[in-house]
């Protein structure tokens, strides 16, 4: 009896989670426009996703600047956190607590501070918004991750091992690359792929500093909402939920992934 | 010790990073919180806090990002107790499900919920053809604390897990030994050993629901405006930056608060890491 408490608790939450995302998926094959009424089964939403220059040129902006972002993200990062592994304690906490700011703080405020920073260079020196200040704002709040998934893959490493290959006639450079990365090497993915995420699934951050004529899909969404969002927009969240289920799968499967997972705000 | 010096030297670029897009915009955040348009300095738009309508949407946020913490809390804890009562070979697997709904894009599943909860949407046609009474939830304050609670519920459910599943399994057992019944092991032992997964589940789902201002917009219909909502509106629709900085610099205040409580408890930091 209690067993099947439990159980039934853990399906009521479990439903209460997934109930938005079964919605989705069922008016993705709706083919009504209105959300409340079934109009019957079709593929009508998916296909026209595909002709739907818009959107397609919205989900390449969002996959690019998720795909540069992380890059990036990830090579600054990384050294950094090798790096920082080598600083004394007081600096290292220091840049450490710095490292925290984007991760506590509001996201607002953080979309804000990059906005007012983004403006103050336009008014200077004729910065202009769009992809570029979106890609500095999402490098910017991805480092953090990187950095907390690459750490503990340092911390653990053996420094005789890197010293030994200078000792060996080694170069910094090449001993880098062939005795200090491959050890932090699924820190560095699983930092890849969670910046990757993240840089997808951000609203707020893009909402501020994006400026006008460039969009995310989440900002897409956002104007769509007051009146009424396209229905290839649930397809092709549709479509993302199925592949984001495949890259996840993934994580999971590679050793060390999903350790040092810090839930996104 | 050469070769110290080049691995510090790797951190440089992230430093000049961290200093140009973290540290300048906050102090900026800062600047334009503490001044005038005439560059003067002032506490005018931080004090304009105890302004009617700027004090109400504070009082707001606080008090839905309260209550949807609260429940968030009740409702995790049942099932963070469960879920670490499964067997370990399980256990990625049902995490890794309850985390899942994070990836989809938290806009079109918020867009869902007003689907549902809609005075003429899915869920009433259901309670209509049940002949049940209809719930008009939309546009409400409980529909924001609803849409919240979903929103920020994994953020309070792997902490709490995390917690509850480090616990020595001998820990519970002697208790056991010793005589308590099961609620005694409860409130005596599990709950006592995890308060860092709570204290740390509530910094997650208490400064997002605090500065949200996008559910506050949709399942509130607008008209309910939160801090977020009147930070979001003076910066893209009052261009009034100064009156944005001053409230966010309140907001901050908040959330280094919240900060300050953690640290206290969750010394370790353990529960930030999922």
């Amino acid at each position: 009896m209690i067993k099947f408490l439990k159980r039934f608790y853990a399906v009521l939450i479990l439903l209460f989670l997934y109930l938005p995302m079964i919605t989705l998926v069922v008016l993705s094959f709706n083919s009504s426009k209105s959300r409340a009424k079934w109009g019957g089964f079709s593929f009508i939403w998916y296909r026209n996703l595909f002709h739907d220059s818009e959107i397609m040129k919205v989900l390449l902006t969002t996959l690019l600047v998720a795909f540069v972002s992380a890059v990036v993200a990830c090579f600054i990062g990384t050294i950094a956190a090798i790096g920082m592994n080598k600083m004394k304690p007081f600096t290292r906490s220091a840049l450490m607590g710095v490292t925290n700011i984007p991760m506590l703080n509001a996201d607002i405020v953080t979309g804000i501070s990059l906005m007012l920073l983004f403006l103050i260079l336009k008014d200077k020196f004729g910065f202009r918004f769009g992809i570029v200040s979106i890609l500095l704002s999402h490098i910017t709040f991805n480092i953090p991750y990187v950095i907390l998934s690459v750490m503990p893959r340092i911390k653990k490493m053996n420094p005789s091992n890197y010293e030994a290959a200078l000792d060996l006639g080694a170069t910094p450079v090449y001993a880098f690359f062939k005795v200090i990365l491959p050890d932090i090497w699924p820190g560095v993915l699983s930092g890849f792929l969670m910046a990757f995420t993240m840089s997808l699934d951000d609203f707020i951050i893009t909402y501020f500093t994006k400026g006008s004529g460039v969009d995310t899909l989440s900002t897409k969404i956002y104007a769509m909402v007051k009146k009424g969002v396209n229905p290839e927009m649930y397809a092709l969240s549709t479509l993302i939920f199925v592949s984001v289920l495949i890259l996840l799968i993934l994580i999971n499967t590679l050793p060390s992934g999903g350790k040092s997972k810090k839930a996104e705000k | 010790m050469k070769s110290n010096k080049f691995i510090k030297l790797l951190s440089a670029p992230y430093i000049v990073w961290a200093v140009g897009f973290i540290i300048i915009p906050l102090i900026m955040v800062f600047y334009y919180g503490l001044s005038n348009r005439d560059k003067q300095f002032t506490f005018e738009y931080v004090l304009s806090i105890a302004k009617p309508e700027h004090f109400k949407s504070l009082y707001l946020a606080l008090l839905l990002a309260l209550v949807s913490t609260i429940v968030c809390i009740l409702l995790a804890y049942p099932l963070a107790l469960i879920l670490s009562g499964l067997k370990s070979k399980n256990e990625h697997l049902v995490v890794f499900i309850f985390i899942l709904p994070m990836w989809m894009n938290f806009l079109l599943r918020t867009y869902a919920w007003m689907t549902l909860l809609e005075n003429n949407g899915v869920i009433n046609s259901i309670l209509n053809f049940l002949h049940l009474p209809n719930i008009q939830i939309i546009n409400t304050p409980a529909a924001i604390v609803f849409g919240m609670v979903y929103n920020f519920l994994p953020f309070m459910i792997l902490p709490l897990y995390n917690s509850i599943n480090k616990i020595d399994k001998n820990v519970l057992n002697a208790a056991r030994d010793l005589g308590a019944n099961y609620f005694q092991t409860l409130f005596r032992v599990i709950i006592p050993l995890s308060v860092p997964g709570i204290i740390s589940g509530i910094t997650m789902v208490f400064v997002p629901s605090l500065t949200t201002f996008v559910v506050s917009e949709m399942l509130g219909g607008g008209k309910i405006l939160l801090i977020g909502n009147v930070i979001e509106q003076e910066f893209t629709q009052n261009s009034n930056w100064y009156q944005g900085s001053g409230l966010s610099i309140v907001l901050m205040l908040f959330i280094i608060i919240s900060m300050v409580i953690t640290n206290i408890y969750d010394k370790d930091g353990e529960g930030n890491t999922l």
